[in-house]
């Protein structure tokens, strides 16, 4: 017989224009969800919790921040920077632990590789559950900040999709960092890489607080452009300069994608 | 941060797959114990302490991380970073108290609190329920009060290391000052005490790993941020600043934060609120010890 059962590596496209075998994957972890509802519900509170300590605990101790030439209260200038930040840990810790869980005890995504789903699908389906996770938390976490009154423009509502956008680059990352990792153990480097970029990346102070050297490399971080963008957005600050912030982060993603395709077929089909 | 939401990973940090070798038997095998059985050489504890030695002797590498530059980063990100927007000229958040030294002081405790935290959970959870180490133990002369002190002993000991190492960056960076300092590591110590031993009673009792997402995200990390880490509980509003002083770890930086800064600062205690916050920690940790030791043997005897 000439015909084999080698897969045949005809893409889905990216989604969401053909999500039929990516979306039986996200369905399934919808199904999963289920059982760990009030984990799914806790990972709101966390972003809030930190909006308000910052906004109105250590706003009360900064008073105002310069940004774009115009003096705002701490908590507006704050705000988004949680926002994107929670982003990046949302989708961080979705690509991570839970990934990891699923390739190395679960054995999940054997047993969808034996269904005509291929790895393309399985990181399109992964990325694009913690990327609809993560849209429910930047719409909740938005609309706590903006009746709190920390958002003062309406171009804010497109601070959701850029969010999404950060979250799929560090998913697509994270899970392509996931499928190098050995043990539980090598949990801690990915808080090597998430914890400074959270600290530092002009998210609790602006970019001038840095001597310049060190702004470049500030520069350099992906959640930087991120949070940067993000704040033009709620803060109703729009430029040309964000589309750079736009293109570095879809460049990002598009690396991850790759490198997470790459990877899965590497690590489970030969 | 929390592990796998999905189901109960086999392999936890803290619990390599193989069992341990304890530390110091208690039973020496010669007999010379004659009283009675259960009660062998009473030096229990110390088997029990000797097994969590000897794993953390296996992963302590990956603990640097979490215990060591956690703590460091956010000394230089919230204190130095922070502290250049809220230190200008004379003007300090707390009279005469730079901002860095604040955080430091106030680190020092909520590590101590994270440290606690990450040890009684999924170590104490992963030993009733994945591994059966605790069923393990119990098959020897060991009793489950032996389970509980030496299991504290332990975390006794990543205290004291995560704290000394602590106090001992900041005196060397001069985000603390004096002698004095030094007392703020028993300080510490004894505030991650009054978490540990409540948190492993939660953890003894729990019948899903799930509750450890909602310890952390409902109870751990609201402290850290409310419990005057970062500013004084007197910027928040009347009804949190109550919900602070309930917290253990509003008292434990109340404590290493005038030790921390010493004698001649603002934020120095009178010998009676010294008392008073020493008593609420000792509390505490005492209430949690009695329900750790109940807690874990209705689980595991009764």
């Amino acid at each position: 017989m000439a015909t084999t059962s080698t897969p045949t590596s005809r893409r889905a496209l990216p989604f969401p224009v053909a999500m039929a075998r990516p979306a039986a994957l996200v369905e399934r972890n919808l199904r999963a969800a289920r059982h760990y509802w009030l984990t799914f519900v806790s990972g709101f509170f966390e972003p809030v919790f930190y909006l308000f300590a910052m906004g109105v605990g250590i706003g009360a101790l900064v008073g105002s921040v310069e940004v774009a030439g115009r003096e705002v209260p701490y908590a507006v200038f704050v705000a988004p920077a949680m926002m994107a930040t929670s982003a990046m840990n949302g989708a961080v810790y979705d690509s991570t632990g839970n990934v990891f869980y699923k390739l190395k005890h679960s054995k999940l995504y054997r047993s969808v590789l034996s269904t005509p789903l291929r790895p393309w699908d399985i990181a399109v389906g992964e990325i694009s559950w913690a990327l609809l996770r993560g849209l429910i938390y930047s719409a909740a976490f938005l609309l706590v900040a903006a009746v709190a009154g920390f958002v003062p423009s309406w171009w804010a509502l497109l601070a959701i999709p850029a969010c999404t956008l950060i979250g799929l680059g560090f998913a697509a990352v994270g899970m392509a960092a996931t499928t190098y990792m050995r043990s539980w153990n090598d949990m801690d480097y990915v808080q090597l890489a998430i914890l400074p970029m959270f600290l530092f990346s002009a998210t609790f102070y602006p970019l001038a607080t840095y001597p310049p050297a060190l702004q470049w490399v500030v520069q350099a971080t992906p959640l930087y452009h991120g949070v940067d963008l993000v704040r033009a957005l709620t803060m109703g600050d729009l430029h040309v300069g964000l589309l750079v912030h736009v293109a570095y982060l879809a460049a990002f993603s598009a690396f991850g994608l790759w490198a997470t395709t790459r990877r899965i077929g590497k690590l489970l089909l030969t | 941060m929390s592990r796998a939401d999905e189901q109960s990973p086999t392999a936890q940090p803290g619990s390599p797959g193989e069992v341990a070798p304890g530390g110091g038997s208690a039973v020496d095998g010669t007999g010379r114990e004659a009283g009675p059985a259960p009660r062998l050489a009473g030096g229990g504890w110390r088997a029990v302490f000797g097994y969590w030695f000897a794993v953390y002797k296996r992963i302590w590498r990956s603990t640097v991380i979490s215990s060591f530059l956690a703590p460091l980063l956010y000394l230089a990100g919230m204190g130095y970073g922070l502290g250049a927007l809220i230190d200008s000229g004379d003007r300090t958040a707390v009279p005469g108290v730079p901002y860095v030294a604040f955080v430091a002081t106030g680190l020092v405790a909520a590590q101590a609190m994270m440290t606690a935290s990450a040890e009684t959970t999924y170590n104490v959870f992963g030993a009733i329920k994945w591994l059966h180490t605790y069923d393990a133990m119990l098959v020897t002369p060991l009793r489950v009060v032996d389970l509980v002190r030496g299991h504290l002993v332990y975390v006794l000991m990543r205290l004291t290391l995560v704290a000394g190492v602590f106090v001992g960056v900041a005196l060397a960076l001069r985000a603390m000052d004096g002698p004095l300092a030094l007392a703020a590591v028993p300080a510490a110590v004894l505030g991650g005490l009054a978490f540990a031993t409540p948190i492993y009673a939660f953890s003894a009792t729990i019948d899903s790993e799930q509750g450890f997402n909602v310890l952390q995200r409902f109870i751990i990390m609201p402290l850290f941020l409310f419990s005057g880490t970062f500013f004084p509980l007197t910027q928040l509003p009347v009804a949190l600043q109550v919900f602070g002083w309930v917290s253990p770890l509003t008292h434990t930086v109340a404590l290493t934060r005038a030790l921390g800064l010493g004698t001649d600062s603002a934020l120095w205690l009178e010998p009676w609120r010294f008392a008073v916050h020493l008593a609420y920690l000792v509390l505490w940790a005492g209430v949690g010890y009695l329900l750790a030791v109940r807690g874990l043997r209705r689980r595991m005897v009764v």
